[in-house]
């Protein structure tokens, strides 16, 4: 059977641009972009912006706030960056706060056990704080994946043990040996901005580019996105999801270190709501609670929200205790839309 | 001549009950063998044995006339066999090219490589080069998490990811089951190009029509035991029906 001529040279010439022509690729960037939940939280926080600054036009949009701001921000964004990593991986970590505490009397009795005021001290306290911090954070990845007890309970463990051995460790009472070396390190920084603000810059930049640039990084997403077709690829998924809890305790011990620069003291009590702050962060960052999905350019932003947010009330004189308030139903309203967004990917 | 894959008297135990009680199967290159059987007739254990899943109790497998022992997914992969799960094991978030390399992932020579930055473009050409050669529309697809494709794209990601690594053979268990008319022709078509490259193709179905269709070869199991070996040119329904419920005994092929 022979095709008509004319079909037979349309077809020919169908396959001739099918060869010649690259294949459309269906891709959309802006749009894709502008739906981004970092670019929504982006325009969200510009709103806070102005509407703190409209509210007290004279206090909230000042150099030195903005300074305070982002300063409130940077321990937590350190923690926020493991909590990423975390969640990409489809767990979580609720005992960062805690670890923070811990971390941070630990190096503050260590510092104070010294004696001197000078780097040396002051680098002996910072690797007293990461090795705590690390320490706990194996605790929390071997719990998980050899003992197999779920995330949230072995966290909510830790949550509850890394303070109270703090509190062992200082009977209740802050330690204020810090040197005066390190609070100094906390006050000073290029372009006014702070030396702790500097290092949470870095932890951001070097997890970020890890996250989506490395095997690591996409080993995390993989596990978080179906680990049993991890395991059958021949990923160690125990092994890996070790060091990611490993990694975080070892960041909340950073950022123990970190508050001691900021507020010369352990502030034993002032960190049971850090957790909230940064899972929201995390969340309003576009991470899925559900694991798979993320970005550390995204938690960057969100954690600013929680912050500006917290900043804004005390501006404005509403009630500090508004801003947990508030924290907790937009965590609430952020994991909703994330649902929303799933099913809808999903039935798609 | 050996054959690509010889596997004989494969016993497999789950404590007091024997899945496979001396199974027999082979596979040439180049053809596409069907193995059929009733639910609860071995098929999936057999499977699993043979990508190393599970260690098989009793039994020699042999690659090319030598005696091979698995002992993991990653162990039947180093001898080139590959297995697409009726689940598929796609990571949904992940976009194709992305699961085309998971676990191989590729990355950049010389430092960076070192700290284990990927070469995300290579993978990607390499991908679609794949994608491509496979007579998929996979590649307009890059950037599309897995996740918002349909049944039968996601079953072309997996069946194409597991061509690129299986240069010996490759199991495909029910890859239609789920799936439209058209997208199991697509598949079917798929399979029959993946043997012309000389991949021995073992084909997992319930569809006596589809199994007639695209094998040249039938394997039957019952009870855990090879009981019957058609040539699919001749052969009709009846016959392998025949054979799965034990109602005929199948001549040898």
């Amino acid at each position: 059977m022979t095709l008509p001529q004319s079909d037979r040279a349309d077809s020919a010439a169908a396959e001739q641009s099918a060869v010649s022509a690259p294949p459309p690729i269906r891709r959309r960037p802006l749009r894709r972009l502008l739906t981004t939940s970092p670019v929504l939280m982006s325009a969200v926080l510009l709103f806070l912006v102005i509407v703190f600054s409209a509210i007290r036009p004279d206090a909230f949009p000042s150099l030195a706030n903005a300074q305070n701001v982002v300063m409130d921000a940077a321990a937590l964004l350190v923690m926020a960056v493991g909590m990423t990593y975390i969640m990409i991986a489809a767990g979580i970590d609720l005992s960062v706060g805690s670890v923070l505490v811990f971390a941070g009397v630990c190096s503050a009795k260590v510092m104070g056990a010294i004696g001197s005021d000078n780097w040396g001290t002051v680098l002996v306290g910072l690797a007293v704080a990461l090795a705590a911090g690390l320490a706990w954070g194996l605790f929390n990845g071997l719990a998980i994946t050899k003992l197999r007890v779920p995330a949230l309970i072995t966290t909510l463990g830790t949550l509850g043990a890394a303070l109270g051995a703090a509190n062992l460790v200082t009977h209740g009472n802050d330690v204020r040996t810090v040197p005066l070396t390190l609070i100094e390190f906390g006050v000073g920084g290029p372009f006014g901005l702070s030396w702790i603000v500097w290092v949470a810059i870095a932890v951001a930049i070097v997890g970020g580019l890890v996250l989506a640039r490395t095997r690591f990084g996409r080993h995390t997403y993989v596990i978080g996105s179906n680990a049993e077709a991890g395991r059958r690829a021949g990923i160690n998924v125990d092994n890996h999801l070790l060091k990611l809890y490993g990694l975080s305790g070892l960041l909340a011990g950073l950022a123990g270190w970190l508050s001691l620069a900021r507020f010369a003291t352990t502030t034993i009590a002032g960190h049971s709501t850090d957790v909230l702050a940064v899972i929201t962060g995390v969340v309003l960052g576009g991470t899925s609670l559900f694991g798979g999905f993320g970005t550390v350019g995204g938690t960057v932003v969100g954690i600013l929200i929680p912050t500006a947010l917290s900043n804004g009330f005390i501006i404005v004189n509403v009630e500090p205790f508004w801003q947990e308030v508030a924290t907790g139903f937009i965590l609430i309203a952020a994991v909703y839309v994330d649902q929303i967004k799933r099913r809808a990917r999903d039935r798609a | 001549m050996s054959r690509l894959l010889e596997a004989t008297g494969i016993v497999k135990r789950y404590g007091h009950v024997t899945a496979l009680h001396g199974a027999d199967f082979s596979a040439d290159a180049g053809e596409v063998v069907a193995l059929i059987g009733d639910n609860g007739a071995g098929k999936s254990t057999l499977v699993k044995v043979l990508s190393g899943v599970v260690a098989p109790d009793e039994g020699t497998i042999q690659i090319k006339g030598n005696p091979v022992t698995l002992g993991s997914p990653l162990g039947a992969r180093a001898f080139g066999i590959e297995t697409v799960f009726q689940d598929l094991s796609l990571a949904p978030d992940l976009g194709p090219a992305e699961n085309a390399f998971v676990g191989r992932e590729l990355v950049k020579p010389g430092l960076l490589g070192w700290f284990g930055v990927l070469d995300s473009s290579k993978m990607r050409r390499q991908a679609a080069d794949a994608f491509m050669s496979m007579g998929t529309n996979l590649m307009t697809l890059l950037d599309e998490p897995v996740a918002t494709m349909s049944g039968g794209q996601r079953q072309s990601v997996a069946i194409c990811r597991s061509i690129m690594w299986a240069s010996e053979v490759l199991f495909l268990d029910e890859p239609t089951a789920a799936l439209g008319v058209v997208q199991t022709r697509n598949v079917l078509d798929l399979v029959r190009r993946v043997a012309a490259r000389g991949v021995a193709v073992v084909l997992i179905s319930h569809n006596m029509q589809q199994v007639l269709e695209v094998a040249d070869r039938v394997e039957v199991l019952r009870l855990g035991r090879r009981v019957a070996q058609f040539r699919a040119a001749g052969t009709n329904i009846e016959q392998l029906v025949g054979a799965m419920t034990g109602a005929l005994d199948g001549s040898a092929a």
